[in-house]
């Protein structure tokens, strides 16, 4: 996959003006709109705790049959764009009724980012994954970033139930640009493993990667 | 001069110990500590006749200064002194009270628990100038003088295990064992074996331990306390408390407050006071037998005075604990030499005592230990002695027993072992017809087409119980809404409209099973035989025995609304036809909690179901613990109902335990968590302490589902769950297989 530099500067481009993701909270079902709890320019953050256990900041009340129902932010975030005009009146399902600005973390768009450059292998299944014991070597000698696996070079050994299966290279040679698993992890199946690049392109990637960390605030 | 300043070094570890107690700026210390540092500072300008008087006269100032605050301690102040890190610890009584020792399961920080010292041990006493020995075991906690490993003496459900390993030892061996207390509470995490649940199987074994047992408590907290509480006699320290929650933890309750807020310090020092945590008042209440004194500041780790009194007590109580299962005379006139002594414990022993006990004492070790705890705080429910009630009771008493022993005892075991004779007979008759026919039957087989293979008759058919006829719907059910699952995220569960929830469904989620709660009637309506339930012992009401501030109002506010005398309703009722009896916790009345009263219902309960030889079962609707406004007459009820739980057990009853909607603490680590078939109602949550409680012990933070009924099946708390829907034909099916032919009897 060649990798397209026009593209790449758009969207950073286009991350740099908003670096903002708009999420248009919507009305769960039908329902009266008994009351906002919050404004706009209210900052609410969402579902925080080591498991998610403590519910994200209350947004409005939505009742039916008697049953009022605090609807709750899903992501953290700054309020927007609330629609006052519903205040009190019946709405029908999948109605916006505000949107909530979540500014990009640095993180989040550095993944936004590799996702767009990487070419990105995935676990076939969930099981445990090892790196090719030939690969891990060279990459403890050469450092992260630097080994370039061929075609047809084993890449990483999923193992699970004793069963062990290779997965191999295919395509041009690449480099291995990003390790997203550790040695013996638990993968989920369509998670990502490994972020591959072309060489001539690591370069560049590099540099995408140091700039968004300088500009970005964490 | 090097001795003088090792005294002053003394004094000023003196006045820090005070001020630890008393606080810093108390009557003047701090002008004391003053002046005692700068004649630290001025040591070599002062002749040895100077630095000396100065000395004494500092020390004059400090002994008034220690007077005046012994006399004005406060139940907090003494929680204070127990807490002190030079206070002494288990490692410096097995130092300095017994002979030698050998620690067992752990030395120092390699240790199962470092909380938990077991170790075999000798104390000797001196009887006419020889030197005898006796060998015991002893287990208890340790605090430690500030090592972080000691974990505060606070013992990890293993560290409780590793207790009962050795009290299995030494009834193995028959030698008698020292408990030692030092306990602020037990480490409250629910990996196996489970802190609840260990601290029950330790309460109904000791409840049976055959060898004597001797307790001293310094500090003991709660349900870690009970874990190795239960012994034929239970000392205290005159510096020590016992309590059936913190200070800091009722204060925590009392005012309301929020996770992380801390209790003033005048709130702290009210339910110190109001919780009757000091050794008087609870030799006043009569759940400890003995003070031992200490010094009026209390012990520290080298006050060998105290130590040898300590040895003297230990000496003593197991003495009479051995004697007591003697002939009677022989125990009077020791008692009464004890009494003389009291004052001033001499160095020799006038007898000695063999400690070892014949099959008939231990008889009797066992029978006046239920007896001891039996007694234990029911003298505050307050009944009046009237011989001729007395009398009627007793008669009626005899009579149930005499009859029930007849029906299911002597007839029932006589048709029971003809049963077996038969059976046998039976048989052994088959296997020789057999080998008569066996030939024949072949060749029968050979000639004729196909063997005719016909379906196994069962033997004794377990027929499924009635369905109710009409089903008791929960007021509940009257509202026109609809409500939403909590698991409405997770699943999609559609909302519910209420008249079908608790109407049809049974306060069931029908997508994903939640189950909402239910008030206790329903389960009274729709579990039981219709019009089978037989209440009794509801005049038996809960009090406030400590008298605390407060506690009335909200006590009769509860009877009031409910419209019961305490939190446990105690009944005789049927299930499919199956008599049992029942003791129910509810959670309208103060949170299901339990006290004076729901302990002694639940005895009863438990008692009446061993005397008329009926199935027990122990159905939590919910359990919030301990009633705190009960203090330490709240705590003992967990021994006392273990107690009656195990005679009714080895009596050979089947003893059920149904888990619903919250339970938690004392009830589940005792008398709840010692049953061999405990289930639970689905979304129940069960466990020792609250994610709070644990999160402000651990400094760790717990999943949401830390407590649920599903986690609680998978670390082997509870042999299964069950659908309330469900829950008339599963006890009915727990009742014929668990009981089976047995039911009434073993």
């Amino acid at each position: 996959m060649p990798l397209d530099n026009r593209e790449i500067n758009q969207l950073l481009q286009s991350l740099r003006a908003n670096p903002y993701r708009l999420y248009v909270v919507e009305t769960p079902h039908t329902g009266y709109l008994r009351e906002f709890l919050v404004k706009e320019g209210d900052e609410v953050t969402g579902p925080s705790g080591k498991w998610m256990e403590r519910p994200g900041s209350p947004l409005f009340v939505l009742e039916r049959e008697r049953n009022p129902k605090t609807i709750r932010a899903k992501i953290s975030g700054e309020v927007a764009k609330v629609r006052r005009e519903l205040e009190g009146k019946f709405v029908e399902a999948y109605q916006p009724v505000l949107e909530i600005r979540h500014t990009l973390t640095q993180k989040e768009i550095i993944a936004e980012l590799l996702r767009k450059t990487l070419h990105i292998v995935t676990a076939p299944e969930r099981a445990r994954y090892f790196l090719a014991p030939d690969l891990a070597k060279r990459i403890e000698k050469e450092g992260e970033g630097r080994v370039v696996v061929k075609p047809g070079e084993e890449l990483v050994i999923m193992s699970f139930m004793k069963r062990e299966t290779p997965i191999v290279h295919q395509g041009e040679p690449m480099v291995v640009f990003r390790l997203f698993f550790s040695r013996g992890q638990m993968v989920e199946q369509g998670e990502p493993l490994l972020g591959l690049c072309l060489e001539k392109e690591r370069p560049y990637v590099e540099k995408l990667i140091a700039r968004v960390k300088e500009e970005w605030p964490v | 001069m090097r001795e003088l300043q090792r005294h002053l070094a003394d004094l000023i570890d003196r006045v820090l110990y005070l001020q630890d107690i008393k606080g810093e700026d108390w009557g003047g210390s701090s002008y004391l500590l003053e002046d005692l540092r700068r004649l630290k500072e001025r040591i070599f300008e002062l002749s040895e006749r100077e630095f000396l008087d100065i000395l004494k006269s500092l020390e004059n100032r400090l002994e008034i200064l220690e007077d005046r605050a012994a006399r004005s301690l406060t139940p907090y102040e003494i929680v204070r002194i127990t807490r002190n890190p030079q206070r002494f610890t288990l490692l410096d009584i097995l130092e300095n009270v017994y002979d030698s020792y050998t620690e067992l399961g752990g030395e120092g920080e390699n240790n199962v628990d470092p909380a938990v010292i077991c170790a075999r041990a000798t104390i000797s006493r001196r009887v006419g100038g020889k030197l005898h020995l006796h060998q015991v075991i002893v287990i208890g906690h340790e605090k430690g003088h500030g090592e972080e490993f000691r974990n505060g003496g606070s013992a990890k459900p293993w560290g409780n295990e590793k207790a009962l390993r050795y009290m299995r030892v030494a009834e193995t061996e028959g030698i008698p064992i020292h408990f030692y207390i030092f306990t602020p509470g037990a480490y409250p995490i629910e990996d196996y074996p489970g802190a609840a649940q260990q601290i029950a199987r330790n309460l109904y074994f000791m409840s049976k331990l055959r060898v004597p047992t001797v307790a001293f408590i310094s500090e003991g907290g709660s349900g870690g306390a009970e874990a190795i509480g239960l012994a034929d006699i239970r000392l205290m320290a005159s510096r020590g408390y016992y309590s059936v929650i913190s200070p800091e933890g009722a204060a925590a309750i009392e005012g309301k407050l929020k996770e992380g807020e801390r209790p003033s310090r005048e709130l702290v020092e009210f339910c110190a006071r109001q919780l009757k945590i000091t050794a008087e008042d609870n030799l006043r209440l009569g759940t400890i037998d003995r003070i031992v004194p200490e010094p009026p500041l209390g012990a520290r780790r080298n006050d060998y005075q105290f130590f040898k009194r300590l040895r003297y007590e230990m000496l003593r109580a197991t003495d009479e604990v051995v004697l007591k299962t003697k002939s009677l005379k022989a125990f009077r006139s020791y008692a009464l030499r004890r009494q003389k002594e009291e004052e001033n414990p001499p160095d020799e022993f006038d007898v000695y005592v063999r400690w070892e006990l014949s099959e008939v004492e231990i008889e009797k070790l066992l029978d006046l230990r239920s007896r001891k705890y039996r007694e234990m705080s029911a003298h505050v429910l307050g009944r009046k002695k009237c011989r001729f009630r007395g009398y009627f009771e007793k008669t009626q008493d005899v009579g149930m027993r005499l009859y029930h022993d007849l029906r299911y005892g002597v007839l029932k075991q006589g048709q029971k072992m003809i049963q077996r004779v038969m059976e046998d007979l039976s048989g052994e008759g088959v296997v020789l017809l057999k080998q008569l026919t066996e030939p024949l039957k072949s060749a029968y087989d050979l000639l004729a087409a196909r063997p005719k293979r016909t379906r196994p008759k069962v033997v004794s058919g377990e027929a499924a119980p009635e369905e109710a006829t009409e089903l008791y719907v929960s007021p509940l059910a009257l509202e026109d809404r609809t409500v939403t699952c909590p698991n409405a995220e997770k699943h999609g569960c559609p909302d519910i409209w209420v008249p079908d929830l608790y109407g049809e469904f049974c306060g069931v989620c029908p997508n994903c099973g939640h189950h909402f709660p239910l008030e206790y009637e329903w389960y009274l309506r729709n579990i039981f035989d219709a019009g089978s339930i037989k209440e009794f012992n509801a005049h038996i009401a809960s009090g406030n025995p400590l008298g605390f501030e407060g506690y009335d109002q909200k006590l009769e506010a509860a009877k009031k609304r409910t419209g019961r005398q305490s939190a446990l309703i105690s009944f005789q009722a049927r299930i499919g036809g199956i008599s049992l009896i029942v003791a129910m916790l509810i959670a309208d009345f103060r949170q299901g909690t339990v006290g004076v009263a729901e302990g002694e219902k639940f005895i009863q309960a438990c008692d009446r179901a061993r005397i008329t030889k009926r199935p027990f079962l122990a159905y939590i609707h919910t359990t919030g613990g301990i009633r705190i406004h009960e203090g330490t007459l709240g705590v003992v009820q967990m021994p006392r109902c273990t107690m009656a739980v195990r005679e009714y057990i080895d009596a050979g009853g089947l003893y059920l335990v149904v888990y619903d909607n919250n339970s938690y603490a004392g009830p589940v680590a005792s008398f709840l968590g010692c049953s061999p078939y405990q289930f639970a109602i689905r979304s129940t949550r069960i466990g020792f302490a609250g994610p709070r409680v644990i999160r402000e012990t651990t400094g760790e933070d717990i999943p949401p589902d830390y407590h649920s009924a599903e986690n609680a099946l998978r670390r082997g708390h509870i042999q299964g769950i069950w659908d309330r829907r469900e829950l008339r034909k599963k006890l009915y099916e727990a009742l014929l297989t668990m009981g089976g032919k047995n039911l009434y009897y073993r």
